[in-house]
């Protein structure tokens, strides 16, 4: 399930949700961003998200689908923050269960990888007079390139 | 007759740049996704930037398209800075 949203998330009830997914899940593995006072500058206060409303959610469930046949999965939980967010807010959640830890570790890192560098959202970054659309990082398209 | 033009979309920073979220344009024949982004970067202006040194995607119906993706009278076209979420 994918969630594109303005509102906060509960990680406890989301971890909750994907326990309950079945007597063959061993392992649940779960990701959260937040929002950093450091990015392309310094001294940030907040950020502004914006997104492609549709296509994020075919893009995001597409790297699900990836992700199935790649690993045991069986559940996928994404949540994505958009709007204005303030430091230490909550952005991104990435949530799989698997029978085996490998698998549910491999995919949430996978899904999150590669959301970073393909689904439709970008981030600007606030400081106390600037604002700043920031830069796709040459490391995250590394680190996105090498699940290939 | 909507459905004979294409509606474009823009995003992030090109969408503040340009100050335009869509335009409503005549489908042409032929027409490619390169073709299009020639057309409106020809506007000058910060229109100039859509063939600039920063990278500009693009995607077609929402699906991620390339410079030799075809448009189609109804189609949807979007362009936009690499994307930054997570």
């Amino acid at each position: 399930m994918i969630s594109i949203q303005t509102e906060d998330f509960d990680v406890g009830a989301e971890y909750e949700a994907l326990r309950a997914s079945g007597s063959g899940t061993g392992a649940v593995a779960t990701f959260s961003g937040l929002v950093r006072d450091s990015g392309d500058l310094s001294g940030v206060t907040g950020l502004f998200l914006e997104h492609y409303p549709g296509m994020t959610e075919q893009v995001i469930q597409g790297l699900i689908d990836s992700a199935s046949q790649r690993w045991d999965v069986r559940k996928a939980r994404v949540i994505h923050r958009v709007g204005r967010l303030a430091l230490s807010d909550q952005i991104v959640f990435v949530g799989v269960c698997s029978a085996h830890r490998g698998d549910a570790f491999a995919a949430c890192e996978f899904i999150m990888d590669a959301l970073k560098t393909s689904a439709p959202f970008w981030k600007k970054e606030i400081t106390g007079d600037t604002e700043h659309w920031v830069e796709q990082k040459d490391s995250d398209l590394d680190r996105s390139r090498a699940w290939k | 007759m909507t459905d004979q033009n294409l509606t474009v979309r823009f995003f992030a920073r090109l969408r503040e740049e340009l100050d335009t979220e869509s335009l409503e344009l005549p489908a042409t024949p032929g027409q490619t996704v390169g073709g299009l982004l020639s057309e409106l970067a020809a506007r000058g202006g910060p229109w100039a930037q859509l063939q600039g040194d920063q990278p500009v995607m693009a995607a077609v119906n929402q699906a991620m398209a390339k410079p030799s993706t075809l448009v189609t009278p109804g189609d949807e076209v979007a362009f936009f800075p690499p994307v930054t979420g997570g």
